[in-house]
């Protein structure tokens, strides 16, 4: 089967406050040198079907429309590579 | 004929039952509503009442937006339908593009519940007629993700137009962008705001007061009057 990943971030000009508090979280746990965090989504999508052209472009349109907020979020789609 | 004021239940709906008491209490028959029937039953007004419709999974509001009810909904508040979104409900309106922008993750990341202020400032729409334009009033507060965004452009049309209806007074509960707690559309009939209008409309319980009525009183003056 073939997984495509659809990932999605808030927009870079969003306030993350999520990220942030990881963030702050690091430098305690000993992890030091960070200088930003930001948390996204990661979607794996296994489809039924080939990859193809119509397959891509019905994931984007779900990423459009549903996995993503294009209000607040920007998303990118991939295919991750088969064995 | 008793005006008819429908209340959406989605799965995870809270405060279904408290808007319905405020809407009885009103002097409108509520009609309960279910998010799988695509039917509004001759309602004359919808309200999307608080909760964690579908867990909140995803995003606040975003499953629910695609329920077989508000496509319907969707239409009809296109048409001119009064719709009133609290909370959750005003996630699912933002969701649905009914009104503009997004909600976020407070900005403080807790979950807030607290008797908050408000200003009114836009006492013009369905809902709010029954107040005075400056008028402060305190409701209930009760949110994880109520941080009101939009992107520059959008929130500038928001101010010069007047559709931003209640703002936050004294502290700003979730970090929402210009201290918005509600928002119109540019026809006045859909309004969507964070605090719980439906949690004090009886003096014994709440804030003790009756501050959150006029929000369906007015909505029942504007059907009768239409």
């Amino acid at each position: 089967m073939a997984r495509v990943v659809v990932d999605v971030m808030l927009k870079p000009e969003i306030l993350d406050p999520q990220g942030q508090a990881v963030q702050r979280a690091l430098p305690r746990l000993g992890f030091t040198g960070i200088a930003d965090v930001r948390q996204g989504k990661r979607f794996e999508l296994e489809l039924e079907g080939p990859v193809d052209d119509a397959a891509l472009a019905r994931i984007r349109e779900a990423a459009e429309t549903f996995l993503a907020n294009t209000v607040i979020e920007d998303f990118t789609v991939r295919v991750e590579d088969g064995q | 004929m008793t005006t008819r004021v429908g209340v959406v239940t989605f799965p995870g709906s809270l405060d279904d039952r408290d808007a319905q008491r405020a809407i009885r209490l009103a002097g409108a028959e509520p009609v309960a509503l279910w998010h799988r029937d695509k039917d509004l039953h001759q309602v004359d007004a919808v309200v999307l009442p608080g909760g964690f419709s579908y867990g909140d999974y995803l995003r606040a509001g975003a499953i629910s937006r695609f329920s077989p009810v508000m496509e319907t909904l969707i239409e009809q508040a296109k048409l001119g339908m009064p719709v009133l979104g609290i909370c959750n409900g005003f996630q699912v309106l933002t969701e649905s593009h009914l009104l503009p922008g997004a909600m976020l993750r407070n900005n403080h990341l807790h979950f807030i519940c607290r008797d908050q202020k408000l200003r009114v400032e836009n006492a013009a729409t369905a809902w709010t007629s029954d107040y005075q334009a400056g008028q402060e009033i305190s409701i209930p507060l009760k949110n994880m993700d109520g941080r009101y965004t939009a992107d520059r452009r959008t929130i500038d049309e928001l101010e010069s137009e007047g559709r931003v209806v209640f703002r936050y007074v004294d502290v700003n509960p979730n970090g929402s962008i210009n201290d918005i707690a509600g928002i119109t559309n540019a026809a006045g009939n859909v309004v969507g705001l964070m605090p719980h209008p439906e949690h004090a409309v009886e003096p014994l319980v709440g804030t003790g007061k009756t501050d959150g009525l006029p929000f369906f009183t007015s909505v029942l003056k504007q059907l009768v009057s239409s």
